[in-house]
């Protein structure tokens, strides 16, 4: 699948599981500027449900795309407002 | 009440009462002005949202979900309060924090039957293999999720009364955790909150 925006940043969690890639993807994004995209790489299954609901459910972030790779779940995020 | 306007009648009029309820143009301004600010502090209320946990347990498994869900909350922009009490101060207690024991007793699920798990020293047995557990699948430790909740801006409340029962001090706990709190800031807070939480 490609990924046709820019990505201004990547967070890696790998490796961690819940709550952190929630928590450490919303700080990631609160350093980041209007329009911006964050990359997440996870390999927390749980991932998939968690920031795409966390998304859903935050003010000012949009879930733009989620890849599920063979080991690493890959989350894009776009920061709002 | 007396007004103005050219809409008063007599008091024998059918309007009377009526147009003696009609308040003044400035009484309207201030009442409306009244109520923009009214409408304006519950827009602000509705902005923020909030959530309240009270956490009274200190075993290593009941310690996860207050401070797992507290810094999820705050990562969807709650505000989060978490009042500890009873055991739950043990969670916010610099030292005792790091050494948070499972009870191998009381709990069906645990892998050594009650009579075995009563014997001395088990405690440690099996908070030893949830220890080994925590680490091997990288689950964060207690001790990291009070810390990235307090950065995250969750406010962890000492209740006062069960410090003074615990014989703690304030001294005790993590720097950030607020202390000289009672029932009554918690049951504000729940008041106040969009979820309301006992753990």
């Amino acid at each position: 699948m490609s990924v046709e925006f820019d990505i201004a940043e990547t967070l890696d969690v790998k490796g961690a599981s819940c709550p952190m890639p929630v928590v450490q993807t919303k700080s990631a994004i609160d350093d980041l500027a209007e329009g911006e995209v964050l990359e997440v790489l996870a390999t927390d299954p749980g991932s998939m449900s968690d920031l795409d609901g966390w998304a859903d459910g935050t003010d000012g972030v949009e879930m733009l795309e989620q890849v599920e790779g063979d080991d690493v779940y890959k989350h894009y995020v776009r920061k709002t407002e | 009440m007396s007004t103005d306007t050219s809409d008063t009648t007599t008091e024998d009029g059918p309007n009377g009462d009526a147009a003696e309820e009609i308040p003044s143009r400035a009484e309207l301004a201030a009442r409306v002005e009244e109520l923009e600010e009214e409408l304006s502090d519950v827009a602000a209320g509705q902005n923020s949202k909030k959530m309240s946990i009270v956490a009274t347990k200190g075993t290593l498994d009941m310690a996860y979900p207050p401070l797992i869900l507290a810094s999820t909350a705050a990562a969807f922009g709650y505000d989060v309060t978490v009042f500890h009490t009873f055991w739950g101060l043990d969670i916010l207690h610099k030292e005792r924090s790091k050494n948070l024991k499972l009870s191998s007793v009381g709990n069906p699920n645990m892998p050594v039957p009650n009579m075995v798990g009563a014997l001395p020293g088990m405690d440690r047995v099996t908070t030893s293999m949830m220890e080994k557990r925590i680490n091997d699948n990288d689950t964060a430790t207690i001790e990291e999720l009070i810390e990235t909740s307090l950065d995250m801006g969750v406010e962890f409340q000492a209740c006062q009364m069960t410090i003074e029962l615990m014989d703690y001090d304030e001294d005790n706990f993590y720097d950030g955790v607020t202390t000289g709190v009672g029932a009554a800031t918690a049951i504000q807070d729940m008041a106040d909150a969009d979820i309301q939480l006992l753990v």
